[in-house]
């Protein structure tokens, strides 16, 4: 329940307190809205008495009469609009003034409730102006979100796409000018660089390719019951030699045969992510442990580690595109900073949920979940 | 030649860009004095008065470079600020030059693309040192 507040103002204290009365035990609810609305009322006797309410706490609707003892109802709108306050006015004025009303709405006021009304008429007018005043609200929120994500999301792909060529291009016109002058070996350090930021780069592109493809829609006919052992099996010996590398070594353990309905490339996603982000950022010597159970309604899969671990800022920011942890300890880990909002992307397919415990120091715990019935009606095609 | 070698300071975040730019204005006989993070930089301009410093855009804020220079201008307004970045125009990013406000607190003397030859650089850190 949203509580939404309602500004009557009027000079005829029973006009005041029989909208309160009215509206106090009113509640609206639309099927499309999240959260039904009640009312609580405020009661002002004049424009100005209106004004100092309005200033200390913008109500959400405002019930204005436009005959007031001092300034009029429409000097109170004029300041309304003025100062581009969030309220829907609606002017309450008779019959004899209905010339002032339209006037009114053609200079902001949302609608008029002609006096005198029946309390079903006054509930129906506030109904009309709830609904507006939701669907103006969630139209400006949207717009507001999409468009600043969608700047950054492409603002920093260009700067992070671009970062490398022009690192490669810089070395390659060193090398071109001779600027270390004639001895070839002085130019290794610059080629081993520019191959590292290549190999970057491809990764960033092969998550970047991941990404798109999960904000694509499911194909129903990929869909289907797959064996996570299996699948995680092979996850970890694709991350393997990376894993013996870094000196961290990956144990499987839980149920045999865990499974659920599901794309198995999504899966494949999902547990690369997970193990390579574990190993990653993992100590030396260090150890990763993948767990798969189930009960009646839901899988878990679990990736624990040994690794640097996170302080509760760095675990918020943790699922933002582009975002990577950086501090002295990631300093010289690279990555393409996607990896977990593709992650988080996929899960959001399954309807699933991701929880992060983490401390600095001693590791990080990811515990996914994934609710079997969220991909219902699908046959078992294949029993792996 | 000066006397002395004239310092320069640049805060970039990418190890290989630092390397280069550090590398090719070392060559032309500056004194480079380098930071990887916004944080370091903000650490080292307490103490430092370079001659001239090159700020990234982007390093662990998405504003970091404005940051330095509104900061670094505030206590020398006289030290000329290079910001340089690999976002540009395309992706409808314009510096945040839009408003009269924004031009008010960002006061670097230059914006500079990241991947323009070293000679043009060269001759805009010659032309903000008055050289």
């Amino acid at each position: 329940m949203e509580t939404l507040s309602i500004l009557v103002v009027d000079d005829e204290p029973g006009i005041r307190s029989g909208i309160s009365r009215i509206l106090s035990p009113h509640t609206v609810s639309y099927p499309f809205m999240e959260d039904d609305f009640n009312f609580t009322v405020l009661e002002a006797s004049t424009g100005e008495e209106a004004i100092s309410i309005i200033d200390s706490r913008v109500p959400d609707i405002i019930l204005l009469d436009n005959k007031l003892p001092g300034i009029q109802g429409v000097e109170v709108l004029e300041y309304i609009r003025d100062r581009q306050y969030d309220s829907m006015v609606a002017m309450i004025t008779s019959y004899a003034s209905l010339e002032i009303a339209v006037k009114a709405t053609g200079d902001g006021a949302f609608d008029f409730i002609p006096k005198p009304f029946t309390p079903q008429e006054l509930k129906a007018s506030i109904d009309n102006i709830s609904k507006q005043l939701y669907l103006r609200r969630i139209t400006r929120k949207l717009k507001k979100e999409g468009k600043r994500i969608r700047y950054q999301f492409l603002s920093v792909l260009s700067h992070e796409l671009k970062a490398p060529l022009n690192v490669v291009e810089g070395y390659l016109k060193m090398m071109q000018n001779r600027e270390a002058g004639d001895d070839l070996t002085e130019y290794d350090n610059m080629i081993d660089r520019s191959l590292n930021r290549i190999t970057m780069m491809r990764g960033l592109i092969m998550d970047l390719l991941d990404f798109t493809k999960i904000r694509l829609e499911r194909k129903q006919e990929k869909i289907r019951k797959i064996n996570i052992n299996k699948l995680a099996k092979m996850a970890i010996s694709t991350i393997q030699p990376y894993a013996i590398q870094k000196n961290v070594s990956i144990t499987l353990e839980g149920e045999k045969d865990a499974a659920m309905q599901a794309d198995p490339e999504d899966m494949e996603i999902i547990l690369n992510n997970l193990l390579s982000n574990a190993v990653k950022y993992n100590k030396d010597p260090g150890q990763v442990i993948l767990r798969l159970t189930t009960d009646h309604d839901k899988l878990i899969i679990e990736v624990e580690d040994t690794g640097i671990g996170m302080d509760a800022e760095e675990r918020e920011q943790l699922f933002r595109e582009f975002v990577r942890i950086k501090n002295e300890k990631t300093k010289n880990i690279t990555g393409s900073g996607l990896g977990l909002s593709i992650v988080r992307k996929v899960m959001e397919l399954y309807r699933g949920k991701i929880q992060v415990e983490s401390e600095p120091d001693k590791g990080s715990r990811f515990i996914l979940s994934f609710p079997f019935e969220a991909v219902p009606g699908i046959k078992d095609v294949e029993k792996n | 030649m000066p006397q002395s070698k004239k310092t320069i300071f640049i805060a970039d975040d990418d190890p290989d860009f630092l390397f280069q730019l550090r590398f090719m204005i070392t060559k032309q006989s500056y004194e480079v004095i380098t930071a990887d993070s916004q944080k370091e930089a903000e650490t080292i301009l307490e103490k430092l008065k370079p001659d001239l410093a090159i700020f990234d855009l982007m390093m662990e804020n998405e504003d970091s470079g404005f940051i330095l220079s509104y900061k670094l201008k505030k206590k020398y307004p006289e030290v000329p600020v290079i910001i340089i970045t690999a976002v540009s125009a395309e992706t409808g990013f314009s510096f945040g030059l839009g408003g009269e406000e924004d031009k008010k607190w960002i006061r670097a003397d230059m914006y500079l693309e990241k991947g323009i030859p070293n000679e043009q650089l060269m001759l805009d850190i010659k032309k903000l040192l008055k050289e």
